[in-house]
């Protein structure tokens, strides 16, 4: 790049398509289809769901940029093995830091924060971004992609517990005297716990997505 | 008849195209095939059109569940006063009080599914889709009679629109929806779907007399695998019992006779395959001898036909794994995936006591590989007949 070019301003509007773009037209879970097993896994509850949304935007966000900062410097035979140190050696910092600060929910995340690592979102964006272009877009697109795999997590941690724990947040929304163990009428749900729950409702954001962009339909 | 007829055909421009009511056009064509043998003609090629359509193909289904029906209305009468102490209520006594506990769920089932299908056939302009005559029948036999309605109507509900809609529509589903119906409430409402009180009306509010159970055989074995008992004490013993029904269960799977019949009506009119049927029965038969070879615990010791009268089996063998849209489409795939189901069934029940009722899981689990088995048997067939092209050559 031998040009001289004007400085670009950090959130340029190509920049900030790079970060808003994998919400929705991009959406790594509803439209990639990547990162499915983690949603299943953690979503039974909003919080484990936030927190994880939260490691998972960090790691994305740090790994593509370091790669991207190194990028001229890794053999393109040995890449995948220097993009694993890098992600690995985040996700143990990720780890370290929950067990501090939020023991309660790093156990019920257990093995989960640890296979961050194979997420494939992270690989993803590392193989097909950030080994191409500089470390602020590169940054910016693995953040955009964390936020957008932490929006379905919400969504999915949101209904799964209000349905079938009748909490958020571990705090009741549903008043305990609807139960018919209380004499009401109402019964928690507890398919919404089951894992199988969450991919028919991965299935229906899915649904509801496309229904709004038609564009992503597939064509026949 | 005639004045119906001369109604139908003086409202009918309204619903065709450019009429007022175009939008209800499926609506009205499902009236009007349901109450009238279509008279749509074919008019290029040679077709032969029988007036048997899928709407009385469901109907002949329909009527064979009515023994089954009829009988578990009375059975939910019999339970009931058994269990609240009077043992000698008249038959009228027992088949009225069951037939206004049954009613309710029909009518909820039936509603709740065809108003997803009227809604759904509306928005996509398709014809309405008459599969739901059967399930819709299919759902309340398949139920606890003290389930709550408005979880036959969540169950109903999702089993129309996840389990047959998304896939769609009748003809697409891949699971049979009164199974989908079923298993949904099984895994989300679990006490309302198991253990030894939903069976029988009034007992979940205390109404039973001291010391009456209404433990199904399936729960009495199930228990026993669970405390490591060397005999299954039955609570409704016999085996005449429970060929006859009169023991609490589910409303319409009590009784092997009243099935028995429907499954005559089903074969004589060739609605049914007696493949499925016959290796159902015998999967199950022959499991059973298995596990008596193996003989670790009490419910593998008992007679292997016991297997094919107690809980959902004959039920789910004569109503549930014909299903022409789930099952497997081949004549040797219908062997395999009859057996099969049988012999899942009876080994989820014996191994698994966490999960009685091993006909609903066996038959789900089989819908699903019913494809590859009827691929199998295809690709066999087109390998042994190249096989003998290359012999011939």
């Amino acid at each position: 790049m031998s040009e001289v070019k004007e400085k670009e301003p950090l959130f340029s509007a190509k920049n900030l398509k790079l970060l808003t773009n994998p919400f929705s037209q991009e959406n790594p879970i509803a439209v990639q289809i990547l990162g499915i097993c983690s949603a299943l896994a953690v979503t039974a509850k909003l919080k484990p769901a936030f927190v994880m949304a939260l490691s998972v935007m960090v790691v994305t966000g740090f790994s593509s940029m370091i790669i991207s900062l190194i990028r001229k410097g890794i053999p393109s035979r040995i890449r995948i093995i220097v993009q694993l140190v890098v992600v690995a050696a985040l996700v143990i910092l990720v780890d370290q830091i929950l067990k501090a600060y939020v023991y309660d929910v790093s156990k019920q995340l257990s093995v989960f924060v640890g296979l961050i690592i194979t997420n494939c979102i992270i690989m993803g964006r590392i193989e097909a971004f950030a080994l191409g272009n500089k470390p602020w877009p590169s940054f910016l697109d693995g953040i955009g992609n964390g936020i957008g795999y932490g929006i379905v997590l919400i969504i999915l941690g949101f209904f799964r517990e209000l349905l079938g724990a009748g909490t958020l947040w571990g705090y009741r929304i549903i008043p305990e005297s609807w139960y018919v163990a209380n004499g009401g009428f109402y019964e928690n749900n507890a398919l919404m716990l089951l894992p199988p729950m969450a991919l028919i409702g991965v299935g229906l954001i899915i649904w509801v997505h496309r229904s709004f962009n038609k564009n992503l339909i597939e064509k026949k | 008849m005639k004045v119906l007829r001369n109604w139908i055909d003086k409202i009918k421009p309204n619903f065709e195209k450019g009429g007022k009511f175009e939008k209800l056009h499926s609506t009205f064509d499902a009236f009007e095939t349901f109450l009238f043998v279509p008279n749509t003609v074919t008019r290029n090629g040679s077709h032969i059109r029988d007036a048997v359509d899928l709407k009385r193909v469901m109907a002949v289904v329909v009527l064979a569940l009515l023994p089954a029906l009829l009988f578990g209305m009375y059975n939910t009468g019999l339970q009931h006063f058994r269990a609240v102490g009077m043992p000698d209520a008249s038959f009228w006594t027992c088949f009225g009080f069951g037939f206004w506990k049954v009613l309710p769920i029909i009518i909820v089932s039936y509603v709740v599914g065809l108003g997803i299908e009227f809604i759904s056939a509306q928005i996509r302009h398709h014809e309405v889709n008459e599969g739901f005559l059967v399930s819709g029948m299919l759902i309340p036999l398949v139920m606890p009679v003290d389930v709550p309605l408005w979880m036959v109507a969540l169950g109903t509900a999702f089993a129309v629109i996840i389990g047959k809609e998304v896939f769609g529509g009748t003809g697409m589903n891949v699971f049979n929806p009164a199974l989908m119906a079923r298993a949904f409430i099984f895994f989300a409402y679990t006490p309302y779907m198991s253990g030894d009180k939903v069976w029988t009306a009034g007992l979940l509010q205390g109404q039973g007399v001291d010391g009456y159970s209404g433990a199904t055989p399936l729960t009495d074995a199930a228990g026993a695998v669970l405390n490591g008992a060397s005999e299954i004490t039955w609570t409704h013993p016999g085996p005449l019992n429970w060929f006859l029904g009169t023991i609490p269960g589910s409303i319409g799977e009590t009784s092997t006779v009243a099935i028995l019949i429907g499954a005559v009506i089903l074969l004589w009119t060739g609605v049914a395959s007696w493949r499925i049927m016959l290796s159902v029965f015998a999967g199950g038969y022959l499991m059973g001898l298995l596990f008596n070879l193996i003989g670790l615990n009490a419910y593998m010791n008992i007679p292997a036909y016991y297997h094919l009268i107690i809980g959902g089996f004959a039920f789910g063998a004569v109503f549930m794994a014909t299903d022409p849209v789930t099952g497997a489409q081949t004549n040797t795939g219908k062997f395999i995936y009859g057996f099969l189901i049988g012999a899942m069934a009876v080994l989820i029940r014996v191994v698994n006591p966490g999960y009685p009722e091993g006909m609903m899981l066996s038959i789900l689990l089989m819908n699903a590989v019913a494809p590859l088995i009827d691929y199998y048997v295809v690709q066999a067939n087109i390998r042994r007949r190249n096989k003998r092209l290359s012999a011939a050559k």
